[in-house]
């Protein structure tokens, strides 16, 4: 199959790692990738900060570039999920009619990285191998925004050599809320501090996630208390072998 | 913001002004160990009780749909079923007033109980008195209300604000509430312990004197049924039946949008409001009149203020739908940290991040600060017995929030940037930079000017050597 792939701005300037993963995974398992150069930024700071007419722009030049694929990736679930719930309501609000219809269309055939696999894909086993202690963060975006459900754990158990321990309250939200880790930081910290105490209260060496911006949030805490736990994306896992 | 806007606002919730905005007012919560404690405990005890009491229903999801039709359409054909109520209330002995705003009604209810000669009151734990500051105005003009809701008791003789719409006094602990009733309460016992049962019991013997020697009670409503007229408040304690029931004169305080049509919309709620907001099948009291009872005066009192500006709009009209339950609030991360204080208003959590902006208008530091006080992470939309999609107005409250000098034109310039892939390779080189220099091999430890904000607690990841497009361009 061909697929296209929408890496997002933030994994393109500060995780290109994800991006290669993802490349890596899709080509492993038999299918063709394509990143259309003209792609950008889905617009999600400017509409979630309360800038949605900066946003027209954006989306309609998402539009152009991705209206002719059939499927297209992203290794995001808070841009997959602005694409698409948002962009029609983007569109509507700039009082382009045409562009509501094309932005419905485009963000039906956009899928997270885990619904591309398990339900476009129906792979379970990608062959992946992880020998590590590993939690998953259910993200808020993959969880209630798109409703992924079980689909990364079950991409996860398959994977070879993983220990995958359960993360205590892990539906409770880890405080980045994008622009919200700058407006509210005390509240922000507060939140990303309990998060990280339940990741380590679970032992594991890695905390994944189908979203780099929430893991920059939970990783910098990590970090700052040098506590040697990494983040890594979900795609990241599911691209490593033996 | 004008003069106008500003004194509007404070005719709209008096005993609020002055505020601070909510960043500055959470960051003194965050790092109150004793309100962590407590709210963490009663929220998610609350949290786990509710998804128990919602799962033994099987057709939660239609009641629910129900619901937020029932009160769309109210909403929409409003001025209808005011009138309706109105003539049935009015039909059955009652007295309606209308009121436009909190001063107004304010006006009514002091002339109406100065006009019984009383000068104490009972009141019935209600969110729209809290909303209008009666209590501070009544006392303005000598009159002394006596909250009678257990919560709201402990806040008052705590010289306290309310933190939470269903237990208002959420923020104390038991030892907490043992002190403020040694000191403030008359008669309570000196060796009074902090047991649950030895608390309850001095409230009580406290709060029956008050019972049988009022005149004058003033109320909420929970909802009113068009119909036939009938109000309906629904409690937990008993206390607020004392109140409706006992003192010859009853002034009821509503917001209008509390409004059903009939007694079958109401069947919808009294399942969804008491599963929702203690969790339990049914609210052990639930009070139901229609007019004025035999040998009580009844007065029925329609409070605007802020609504109909609200229903003008059409994404933020979904908030008007509520029913008070306290849901979204037991489920939210954010509050449960902040607390309630910080959101300035009788109305914390996402529902008054949402509510309190759109009733006061906003163009105060906290009202303009509350659509930000959210990570939207959608938890709270989950679990709304009316479906408010409070992430959406939350987003929507954003884009017409007035947007600070500095931050609009960075976010004008990052649009511009990110309109075109050619800008958005040169930024991401001048970012792989700039961020290389300031960054060691883990993380960044301090970034410049706002981003402090970010790098005060955590590191920020260093921007990668080579871009992923970068590395497709070499790839193919």
């Amino acid at each position: 199959m061909r697929i296209a792939l929408f890496v997002t701005c933030f994994n393109d300037t500060l995780y290109p790692g994800t991006g290669k993963a993802v490349v890596t995974l899709l080509e492993r398992l038999g299918h063709e990738v394509v990143f259309p150069t003209a792609q950008t930024c889905c617009g999600q700071m400017h509409y979630n900060t309360g800038y949605d007419r900066e946003c027209g722009p954006l989306v309609r030049d998402f539009v152009k570039t991705f209206q002719s694929f059939d499927a297209i990736v992203v290794p995001s679930a808070s841009c997959a999920g602005m694409i698409r719930e948002n962009h029609p309501r983007v569109a509507r609000t700039i009082g382009d009619e045409a562009l509501v219809k094309k932005a419905g269309s485009t963000g039906s055939r956009v899928y997270e990285l885990t619904e591309l696999l398990i339900d476009v894909l129906g792979v379970e086993d990608v062959g992946a191998y992880f020998p590590h202690r590993v939690t998953y963060h259910p993200t808020c975006h993959s969880l209630r925004a798109l409703g992924v459900g079980d689909r990364p754990l079950r991409l996860l158990r398959a994977v070879r050599g993983i220990d995958l321990v359960e993360l205590p309250d892990a539906a409770e939200c880890c405080g980045f809320g994008g622009t919200f880790a700058l407006k509210n930081p005390d509240v922000s910290t507060a939140m990303g501090a309990d998060k990280v105490a339940r990741v380590r209260q679970t032992g594991a060496e890695v905390v994944c996630a189908a979203d780099n911006s929430c893991l920059a949030h939970i990783g910098g805490l990590l970090s700052r208390l040098r506590t040697g736990v990494r983040t890594l994306h979900l795609a990241e896992i599911l691209a490593a072998t033996d | 913001m004008s003069t106008d806007q500003r004194a509007a606002g404070a005719a709209r919730m008096p005993t609020y002004v002055g505020m601070p905005a909510f960043p500055e007012a959470a960051r003194d919560a965050v790092r109150d160990t004793r309100l962590r404690r407590n709210l963490t405990h009663a929220t998610t005890t609350i949290r786990a009780k509710r998804a128990a009491a919602v799962s033994e229903l099987a057709d939660w999801a239609e009641l629910r749909e129900t619901a937020k039709r029932i009160k769309d359409h109210t909403i929409e054909h409003l001025g209808h079923y005011l009138r309706l109520l109105e003539e049935q209330v009015t039909a059955r002995g009652g007295i309606v007033h209308w009121a436009r705003d909190a001063a107004e009604a304010n006006r009514v209810v002091a002339d109406l109980i100065k006009a019984t000669g009383e000068t104490d009151v009972v009141k019935v734990k209600s969110m729209a008195t809290q909303e209008i500051g009666l209590n501070e105005a009544l006392a303005a003009e000598g009159i002394r209300a006596h909250e009678t809701d257990l919560a709201e008791l402990i806040v008052q003789l705590g010289h306290d604000r309310p933190s939470h719409i269903l237990v208002p006094a959420i923020h104390r602990g038991r030892a907490e509430i043992r002190d403020i009733f040694r000191r403030e309460m008359p008669g309570a016992p000196d060796d009074l312990t902090d047991e649950p049962a030895r608390l309850a019991e001095a409230a009580r013997e406290h709060l029956r004197e008050r019972f049988l020697k009022a005149k004058v009670a003033v109320s909420g409503v929970n909802f009113a049924v068009a119909e036939t007229g009938s109000l309906v408040v629904v409690e937990s304690e008993g206390n607020g039946r004392m109140c409706l029931t006992l003192p010859e004169t009853l002034i009821s305080v509503m917001g209008i949008e509390k409004v059903v049509p009939s007694w079958q919309d109401l069947e919808v709620f009294l399942q969804l409001l008491p599963r929702s907001s203690t969790a339990e099948r049914m609210n052990p009291y639930t009070s139901v009149w229609s007019g004025a009872t035999e040998g009580q005066t009844f007065h029925l009192v329609l409070v605007d203020n802020g609504r109909t500006a609200t229903r003008d709009d059409e994404v933020g009209r979904q908030a008007l739908r509520c029913i008070r339950c306290s849901a979204c609030l037991n489920v939210c991360p954010v509050y449960q940290r902040a607390g309630g204080h910080a959101y300035g208003s009788p109305y914390p959590g996402p529902i008054g991040a949402i509510l309190s902006p759109q009733l006061r208008g906003a163009g105060s530091p906290v009202d303009d600060s509350l659509p930000y006080a959210s990570t939207l992470c959608g938890a709270c939309y989950e679990v709304c017995p009316v479906a408010i999609d409070i992430p959406e107005v939350l987003v929507h409250l954003r884009s017409r929030a007035v947007h600070g000098r500095a931050e609009k034109a960075a976010m004008r310039f990052a649009a511009w940037t990110l309109r075109s892939p050619t800008r958005l390779a040169f930024g991401q080189r001048l970012a792989g930079t700039a961020g290389r220099m300031l960054g060691r091999r883990g993380g960044i430890r301090r970034l410049p000017g706002p981003l402090t904000r970010w790098t005060d607690t955590r590191d920020a990841p260093v921007p990668a050597t080579e871009t992923f497009r970068e590395w497709w361009e070499k790839r193919s």
